[in-house]
């Protein structure tokens, strides 16, 4: 972690009896500086502070994906972050995947194609789960269905049962899975 | 009908699609009205009593608390038709969860803290919470969902199954179910002089505008209630639920406008649930398989709030030939929940239980249980006498059995063993009937030459905007780009729900009427459109509120195979393939993703869904999505949908039937029917959990050796 | 989840110090079960002290052939890292067993030892736990109780421990590192967490105000052959029903080192002492497997509605031993 915050000192501690904080947060790009309740999580933050609504609050306890974003790359469940802890971090919501906000990234494109959502609620969840899923597999991350004998340290090849295990934490009430594994691999070089 | 091979049948994509995958569509909590205010309910925390006092200060002493409104301060509702949305009337608590304060707060964080400062007084009372068969206070009701009679009797079944050489008697129980639509129910509400305007996650704005106007008085025009886009629903959302009762409640109490989203642990006790069913089946047969005697008697539990039956034994009326049947449905009020409507009501946990007798059938005649099945074909209704305006399960059946590659299976149990996993495969029927409402539609041709169809109709995930489109494109002879559509919005006018596999019939018989109406004034027109256009209404009340003489349902054969590991006893379905007859398929891309969707929950019914009611405490122990296990993506491997072509007259304009239901019903007993297959264990009980299928491999007889590991 | 006071500590001591500063401090590591908690109203901490981004974020390899795991060290990059993976495949597997990608990705190996118990009765402030609130009753003992312990639980507390990671620590001979007030110290893993007695408050040994700082890997049991294996009721984002961690070393065609460690049976990781002893020195035969778990499991006493656990862990066990005993045959 400290090599994603080269600022983590204690210069950075804020006040500490105050119930709240001075946050920096770069949000797709853009830095944005808040003054945050220390209960708040960053899935609120975003939805309630910064009107992105992307991420949605699907149970508020990581228990269904549906706020996942990506924090300094790696996704994570955005109702179980404080933003307070996350002071100086890279955030990337699904508002921010596209270039310019014009060109659709290709998983979303591919999403579009492939039908891979009913309601939607679940799907930008499910969308930056994918993106972190494929750039933890092409860092050598394994997975429960990974074959405990590959080599480690290697980039996992993706196949149908390694995209269902790891996109597990993202729950779809309307059961669009299989299409959104198919997304999955239509992206997959 | 011109265009009709390429507009109406056509893989459109959702027209909605872009703003899902953008994160820019917006759902009921997404509208940050200025000064808007939030909520937080308070559940109660006695099975059954009432409230003796409720002190608010501490909640009203935290910073950013704006209000906590009881049943001692919340405005003064009228008569609901839902008795479940007279909230914060009175001290009574009907059951656990039930919520009995709302705190409304500047902020989420404050109105949480807040709803856990309230102190509230109960007078507790004695509760029962359990079900049983045995429960003498369990009565026969008049009718059950859906309006249908609760008894029904044909000849003497009793006798003809006495008399049957073959002779089956077997108990099911599937357990409390819960819908767990991804978003949360949720109202965004808020009042200017006197107009109370809502956005809320609901599967049918006008239900619940009608019930906004009995609850505060208000006349019709004086309520909006909205519905952009939906996050699930799957029965839970087709009336109002007290969210937005709730919301409208703090919006007029605090003069803000307010947002209730319900916390994911609250949504057991308040949205509704499918009630557990405890079947008892009979089945008398001759050695042929051929279905003499059928009684399916079916007790469940309401709540002391309202009646609510689940119609589980109705589908055993449609299914098969039995010259002397009885289907009859029990019912205990207990101090519970309010069950209501899931996925196929009735059909789901009914199907569940007869296709899984179907097949203990197939085993103790040593028919094949596609065979048997066709062997049981009725003429006609069983129970109605009337004829099917289609009826395509052998067709079904047998793309089913060929697509699946059936033929040719050893129907042996234990046949299919791999090492330390048992593979088996199964299948079983499914139905689902017909249903359509009357509902109001308007289209209107623009001088610039693209229409607008406007039809309040709602997307919970179907598509609605999309296949509505469509039908008017049809009806209106135009590709569907020219047609602008607009549906969510409680002023367009009247339309039923997204539910009961009718929104499509209902909606777009009523676009389409409009349509064609407007089609025919347009070819009585001459010279360029007025600026506003030219318009056509339709209203389908007497076409679409008419009785059918014939009797109408959907069918389909669903296939699954699936290994069961001896070690632990879990089970994995490695394939589940579904073949339905559902009229004409409107849209097939949406359509599949449906019907895979229904199927997809058949699978959790089957495996991994299943709640327990706590006796001490009157809940549901399993209130969270870590508890309560919706299916994971690793647990869908294989899931596939297909149709057969069909053509009834019978049906509406576009010659559909419903595909959102369907695809549930069925699905769960050809997965348990395949653990049969499998491990030679017949499980009679829901879900198949390593617990309880690790039991029964166990508790099951098994020559040494063969459960190794 | 009330207001409370947040430091984010640069250093161990500074954490220490913080803590010992702020009645009802709680540590912050990946938030994913405290702010859980926190939501629920079962943590109610005055203030949280930030340990997230201590210089604790490395594995290191110790001259005498162990790993050092530093506590911040999240689960996801500990069961991706090459020396995990390739000398305690077990601790790898285990940690890919539990939760979801994004909840590996958050929390850290401190944090996952120290999570507390699914057990829902603990969860809902509305009902008695002698562990939320001691003294308060045990709603699940005549409750609904198919996930709780069979092993080791007392009338207090029935609950479980639901780390899949402490089960293969335990199995591995791990040792949990720590610093307080009074200084630096190590448990072994098998007696960092507790068993409930009269007191299942206390999940852990861990002292107040102590800060786990990482995990010792021993070389002893590097390289050994070892593998996890769970239970559950879905394919994936489930807690156990049952688990089992094994560590099996064989040496002239008999047991030389055998660790073997259950999870979801009881209180804490349950250490199988006495199939172990019985094992070793044995040839690894299914009849010596079975023999040494018939006399662990001897001692279980299901609940109503648990019964299953037992066979489950037995069979998982059986399963585990049998694939490191024979290798070429899985």
């Amino acid at each position: 972690m400290d090599s994603q915050h080269p600022s983590a000192a204690p210069a950075s501690r804020p006040a500490e009896a105050a119930p709240h904080s001075e946050t920096t947060l770069r949000v797709d790009g853009k830095p944005h500086t808040l003054t945050v309740d220390h209960r708040r999580v960053l899935l609120d933050l975003l939805r309630e502070d910064l009107g992105l609504v992307g991420a949605k609050k699907g149970c508020d306890h990581g228990q269904c994906g549906a706020c996942t974003v990506l924090v300094d790359g790696r996704r994570v469940n955005s109702c179980l972050q404080l933003a307070v802890a996350l002071d100086g971090s890279e955030i990337t919501t699904v508002e921010g995947l596209g270039t310019d906000g014009e060109e659709l990234h290709p998983l979303q494109r591919s999403f579009l194609e492939r039908d891979a959502f009913q309601c939607g609620y679940c799907t930008p969840g499910q969308i930056c789960s994918a993106v972190g899923a494929l750039a933890e597999a092409a860092s050598g991350h394994p997975s429960h269905v990974t074959d405990p004998a590959a080599p480690s340290g290697e980039p996992v090849p993706l196949d149908r049962a390694e995209i269902r295990e790891r996109m597990s934490g993202n729950l779809c009430r309307c059961g669009a899975y299989p299409r959104i594994a198919d997304a999955i691999e239509d992206v997959i070089p | 009908m011109t265009g009709t091979d390429t507009v109406l049948g056509a893989p459109a994509e959702r027209r909605e699609g872009r703003e899902k995958v953008t994160g820019a569509a917006r759902y009921a909590a997404e509208y940050d009205h200025p000064g808007r205010a939030l909520a937080w309910p308070v559940p109660a925390t006695v099975a059954r009593g009432r409230v003796t006092g409720v002190d608010a200060r501490p909640a009203l002493e935290l910073p950013g608390v704006l209000a906590v409104l009881t049943h001692e301060n919340a405005p003064r509702l009228g008569e609901p038709d839902d008795p479940a949305l007279s909230v914060l009337q009175d001290p009574r608590v009907p059951h656990r969860g039930w919520f009995v304060a709302l705190v409304v707060a500047e902020t989420l964080e404050a109105a949480r803290d807040g709803a856990a400062a309230v102190r509230v007084l109960y007078e507790a009372e004695e509760h029962h919470v359990t079900l049983s068969a045995a429960d003498p206070e369990a009565y026969v009701p008049e009718t059950a969902n859906g309006g249908y009679p609760a008894v029904t009797e044909h000849g003497d079944p009793d006798g003809a199954f006495a008399a049957a050489p073959v002779r089956l008697e077997c108990a099911y129980r599937v357990p409390p179910l819960h819908n767990h639509p991804m978003e949360p129910h949720t109202t965004t509400a808020r009042w200017d002089d006197g107009l109370l305007t809502v956005h809320t996650s609901s599967q049918g704005t006008s239900a619940v505008r009608a019930e906004l106007v009995r609850l505060f008085g208000l006349p019709e025009d004086r309520v909006t209630v909205l519905a952009e886009h939906v996050g699930g629903g799957f029965g839970s959302k087709g009336t109002p639920r007290c969210d937005v009762v709730l919301a409208a409640m703090a919006a007029r109490h605090t003069g803000r406008p307010v947002t209730l989203a319900l916390p994911r642990r609250a949504l057991p006790a308040v949205v509704g649930h499918r009630a557990t069913t405890l079947h008892q089946l009979r089945l008398g047969a001759d050695a042929e398989g051929r279905i003499s005697a059928l009684t399916h008697e079916v007790t469940t539990y309401s709540s002391r709030v309202r009646e609510f039956v689940e119609q589980a034994a109705v589908p055993a009326r449609v299914m098969y030939a039995a010259p002397d049947s009885l289907t009859r449905h029990r019912l205990v009020r207990l101090d519970v929940p309010t069950p209501s409507w899931m996925r196929a009501p009735g059909e789901a946990p009914g199907m569940f239980a007869l296709e899984s007798a179907l097949d203990e059938l197939a085993c103790a005649t040593g028919v094949d249980p596609v065979e048997l099945r066709v062997r049981n074909e009725p003429e006609t209704e069983p129970d109605s006498g009337r004829p099917f305006s289609s009826r395509h399960l052998v067709e079904c059946l047998r793309e089913g059995a060929r697509r699946f590659g059936w033929a040719g299976r050893d129907p042996r149990p234990r046949s299919g063993a791999a090492g330390p996993l048992l593979v088996g495969t199964g299948v079983a029927a499914a139905t689902y009937p017909v249903l359509v409402s009357p509902c109001v539609a308007s289209a209107r041709a623009l001088p610039d030459g693209s229409f607008l169809v406007r039809v309040n109709a709602t997307d919970i995930g179907t598509g609605a905007r999309t296949v509505c489109a469509q039908v008017a494109a049809d009806a209106l002879g135009v590709p569907p780009e020219r047609v602008r559509i607009e549906i969510g919005d409680s002023r367009i006018g009247f339309a039923p729900m997204a539910g009961g596999s009718a929104g499509t019939a209902s909606w777009g018989w009523a676009v389409h009427e409009a349509c064609v109406r407007l089609t025919r004034k347009l070819a009585g027109h001459t010279g360029g459109l007025p600026e506003e256009g030219l318009a056509a209404g339709a209203d389908t009340s007497d076409a679409a509120g008419a009785k059918s003489p014939w009797s109408r349902h959907a069918f389909g054969a669903h296939f699954a195979e699936v290994a069961v590991d001896t070690v632990t006893g879990e089970v994995r379905v490695t394939r589940l393939l579904g073949v339905f007859a559902a009229g004409r398929i409107l849209n097939p891309r949406t359509a599949r993703s449906q019907l895979v969707g229904g199927m997809t929950m058949g699978l959790g019914m089957a495996l991994t869904e299943g709640s327990t009611m706590d006796p001490a405490f009157g809940d549901f122990v399993e209130s969270d999505l870590a508890s309560y296990h919706v299916p994971a993506h690793a647990d869908v491997a294989s899931v596939e949908a297909y149709w057969v072509e069909e053509d009834d007259p019978h049906l509406n304009p576009m010659g559909s039937k419903g595909i959102g239901e369907i695809g549930i019903v069925g699905s769960a007993a050809a997965v348990g029917n395949a653990v049969h297959h499998a491990t030679g264990v017949r499980f009679r009980e829901l879900p198949l959990t390593p617990d309880r299928v690790l039991t029964g491999l166990l508790d099951h007889a098994h020559p040494p050796g063969t459960l190794g590991v | 989840m009330k207001p409370f006071a947040y430091v984010r500590a640069g250093s161990v001591e500074e954490a220490t110090d913080a803590y010992a500063a702020h009645p009802g401090a709680r540590y912050l590591g990946g938030g994913t079960n405290l702010v859980d908690l926190m939501k629920l109203g079962v943590e109610t901490p005055a203030a949280l002290v930030d340990v997230g981004r201590l210089p604790l974020e490395s594995v290191e390899e110790l001259p005498d052939g162990a790993l050092r795991v530093g506590a911040m060290v999240r689960n996801s990059d500990l069961a991706a890292h090459p020396a995990v993976r390739d000398r305690y495949p077990v601790l790898s597997q285990a940690l890919l067993a539990g939760a979801s990608g994004q909840l590996r990705n958050a929390a850290t190996t401190g944090g996952n030892l120290l999570q507390r118990t699914r057990c829902p009765y603990f969860q809902d402030p509305s009902k008695p736990c002698n562990k939320r609130v001691p003294g308060s009753g045990c709603g699940a003992l005549e409750g609904v109780h198919r996930d709780h312990a069979v092993l080791g639980y007392s009338g207090s507390c029935i609950a479980t421990n639901p780390s899949d990671l402490a089960v293969a620590l335990a199995a591995l001979d791990a040792r949990v590192e720590l610093y307080g007030d009074r200084g630096a110290r190590t448990l072994p893993a098998t007696e960092f967490h507790r068993l409930p007695g009269n007191h299942p408050e206390w999940d852990t040994e861990i002292r107040p105000g102590e800060l786990i700082t990482g995990v010792l890997l021993p070389a002893a049991t590097a390289g050994l052959p070892s593998a996890y294996r769970k239970a559950r009721d879905r394919a994936s984002y489930a807690f156990a029903l049952a688990s089992v961690a094994a560590v099996l070393h064989l040496s002239d065609g008999v047991v030389e080192r055998v660790g073997l460690a259950f999870g979801a049976l009881a209180h804490r990781p349950w250490r199988a002492r006495r199939a172990e002893a019985a094992l070793l020195g044995a040839a690894p035969t299914r009849a010596a497997f079975e023999h040494a778990l018939e006399l662990e499991l001897a001692d279980a006493e299901p609940l109503r509605d648990n019964a299953y656990k037992v066979p489950l862990a037995r069979r998982l066990a059986l399963d585990v031993l049998g694939r490191l005993a024979r290798p070429a045959t899985y």
